[in-house]
């Protein structure tokens, strides 16, 4: 299994099947009971990669000190003087937005505060490779997407080899060049195109975060609205704009349950019947037979509320951006 | 008790209050003795306890659960036994009674110092074990070598390390079998509070001897006060 230099590759797969494991690696934290790890060519020992390779870990670890302590760490040790480590923990800081931080006792701040810390404690050293454990997995939102503008700002700017392992297909498709998909230990694909969610869709929708894919062709409209025929007469309006094949997915979140055709900023409304509702605790999740079978999720007390059952006659409302489409 | 020696009692306890307030040139010098045994004792027992506790904390080697249960055992050593050991040890006849340590004052802190090295290594080791082992991953990752990571670690269980050094002295500090072996009481060369609370009670001389109680009480149950406040805060 090759990574290309430069390049952001994702690594996903369920849980179990390898990706922490192969990150650690990597990373030199593991040793592996089979194989080799060659950076260009060379082979390297767990020591040289514990300097080349910074990996940033899924369940944030912070130093008890301040957070200008936890970003300087890697720079004193490789004896960076003073006020050149300040003018980095500074920059750092301010890529991930915490100027102003530096003070602060890092344990703490936020878990989206402190998972920033860790990706800047991680790029102020400028590794060759940053390895990233689900960068932004229970993240609130906007630390979430502070993580992923500054993933693809570290590879852009400086040219950072990333490889990130992530349970979010649609993140990584963003942020990735490539996806290696990992199986039981194993790489069971490995593409940038979207030939690989269409091949693998099954195994995809086998770890439960992927749903509602469908094959599809795209046009485009001439008030400029991307229209998706998905067979069966259904047509779906996305915000992507071109044409020709794609795959399209629906996260089962995204699509409201109506009883009753209403008039909403959605632009995509489908009648359909539920035929299967599978109770999860707090939440249900119902397919609904619509001329194609959609998921989608909806609380208990909505249920009840609703009087929903199976053979209830419901409306699909979701909007045009939560019609996502690969390429 | 009778009327008449809750009268000597209570007599002796003013007279030992007097002692103490005006800094009784003899209360004081033996008081002085005994924090000076007892910091030279635990500033000896850390510089060799810190880096096995280190050791043990850190890795694992064939042997380690026998010497972690072998340090937890000593914690419980009769000090007067101890003490005989050294006093054996020390002696002319004795191996090391070349270095003429015996009743002396640096003697009886070299016997205080082997008291309290199992308390050091136990309390430090379990502190470092305590310490997320993840944070070990993060040195390493972030490029620190192995030495640098056990420093790292160390320096995360401070507070732990702290207390056990605190403990320690504490410890040392009310002890009488290991002072009382080696440095036998000496008037002036070897005389330290809780040998000569035991002494000079013998000899009648009891608000001596109740001054130097209240002292050695006040010491530590304020130290033991500051350890279980340091212990709770963690």
């Amino acid at each position: 299994m090759a990574f290309d230099e430069g390049e952001i590759t994702a690594l996903i797969g369920p849980n179990g099947s390898g990706k922490s494991t192969l990150l650690r690696i990597i990373a030199g934290l593991e040793m592996p009971t089979e194989g080799r790890i060659l950076i260009r060519g060379e082979v390297e020992t767990s020591n040289t990669l514990r300097r080349m390779a910074t990996l940033v870990f899924q369940k944030t670890a912070m130093f008890n000190t301040s957070v200008y302590d936890n970003v300087a760490y890697g720079l004193k040790l490789r004896g960076i003087g003073a006020s050149e480590t300040k003018e980095k923990v500074q920059n750092s800081l301010r890529m991930v937005g915490l100027e102003g931080f530096e003070k602060r006792r890092a344990r703490r701040l936020s878990g989206g505060e402190q998972q920033r810390v860790s990706l800047a404690r991680a790029l102020t050293l400028q590794p060759d490779i940053l390895l990233l454990d689900e960068p932004s997995a229970n993240l609130d939102p906007r630390s979430a997407s502070i993580v992923e503008s500054v993933i693809s700002r570290a590879n852009r700017e400086l040219g950072t080899t990333i490889i990130m392992a992530s349970h979010n297909i649609i993140q990584a498709r963003q942020l990735a060049s490539k996806v290696a998909i990992l199986q039981d230990g194993t790489f069971v694909a490995i593409s940038n195109s979207s030939e690989l969610f269409r091949k693998h869709s099954d195994f995809l929708e086998s770890f439960g975060r992927l749903q509602n894919i469908f094959s599809g062709h795209v046009r485009m409209t001439g008030d400029g609205i991307a229209v998706v025929n998905i067979g069966d007469g259904l047509e779906l309006e996305a915000t992507d704009a071109r044409n020709g094949p794609a795959t399209v997915f629906i996260r089962p979140e995204d699509i409201i349950v109506s009883t009753t055709p209403v008039a909403t900023s959605a632009r995509n409304v489908i009648r359909g019947t539920i035929i299967e509702a599978a109770d999860r605790g707090e939440l249900i999740r119902l397919k609904v037979e619509a001329g194609k079978e959609f998921i989608s999720i909806v609380t208990r007390k909505s249920f009840q509320d609703m009087k929903l059952n199976l053979g209830s006659e419901v409306y699909l409302v979701f909007k045009a951006q939560s019609v996502h489409l690969v390429p | 008790m009778t009327l008449e020696s809750l009268g000597v009692f209570v007599e002796g306890f003013i007279q030992a209050l007097r002692l103490i307030v005006t800094g009784d040139p003899a209360v004081l010098e033996v008081t002085i003795r005994s924090v000076y045994v007892s910091v030279l004792s635990t500033v000896l027992a850390t510089t060799w306890s810190l880096p096995i506790a280190l050791v043990m904390g850190l890795k694992t080697f064939p042997g380690k659960k026998i010497l972690k249960s072998l340090f937890q055992g000593l914690l419980g050593i009769p000090t007067v036994a101890l003490g005989l050991f050294f006093f054996l040890l020390l002696s002319r006849s004795g191996p090391l009674g070349i270095f003429h340590l015996l009743y002396t004052v640096n003697g009886m802190a070299i016997g205080q110092s082997a008291l309290i090295t199992p308390i050091i290594v136990s309390f430090t080791t379990s502190a470092i074990e305590a310490t997320d082992i993840e944070l070990r991953d993060l040195a390493r990752t972030l490029g620190a070598p192995e030495t640098r990571v056990a420093l790292t670690v160390a320096r995360e269980s401070i507070s732990g390390i702290t207390l056990s050094i605190v403990a320690a002295f504490n410890r040392a500090f009310a002890e009488l079998g290991v002072v009382m072996m080696i440095g036998g009481n000496i008037h002036h060369i070897t005389r330290v509070l809780t040998t000569a609370i035991a002494l000079e009670t013998a000899m009648g001389e009891i608000a001596f001897s109740i001054a130097l109680a209240i002292i050695l009480l006040m010491i530590v149950l304020s130290i033991t006060f500051v350890v279980n406040v340091l212990r709770r805060s963690r």
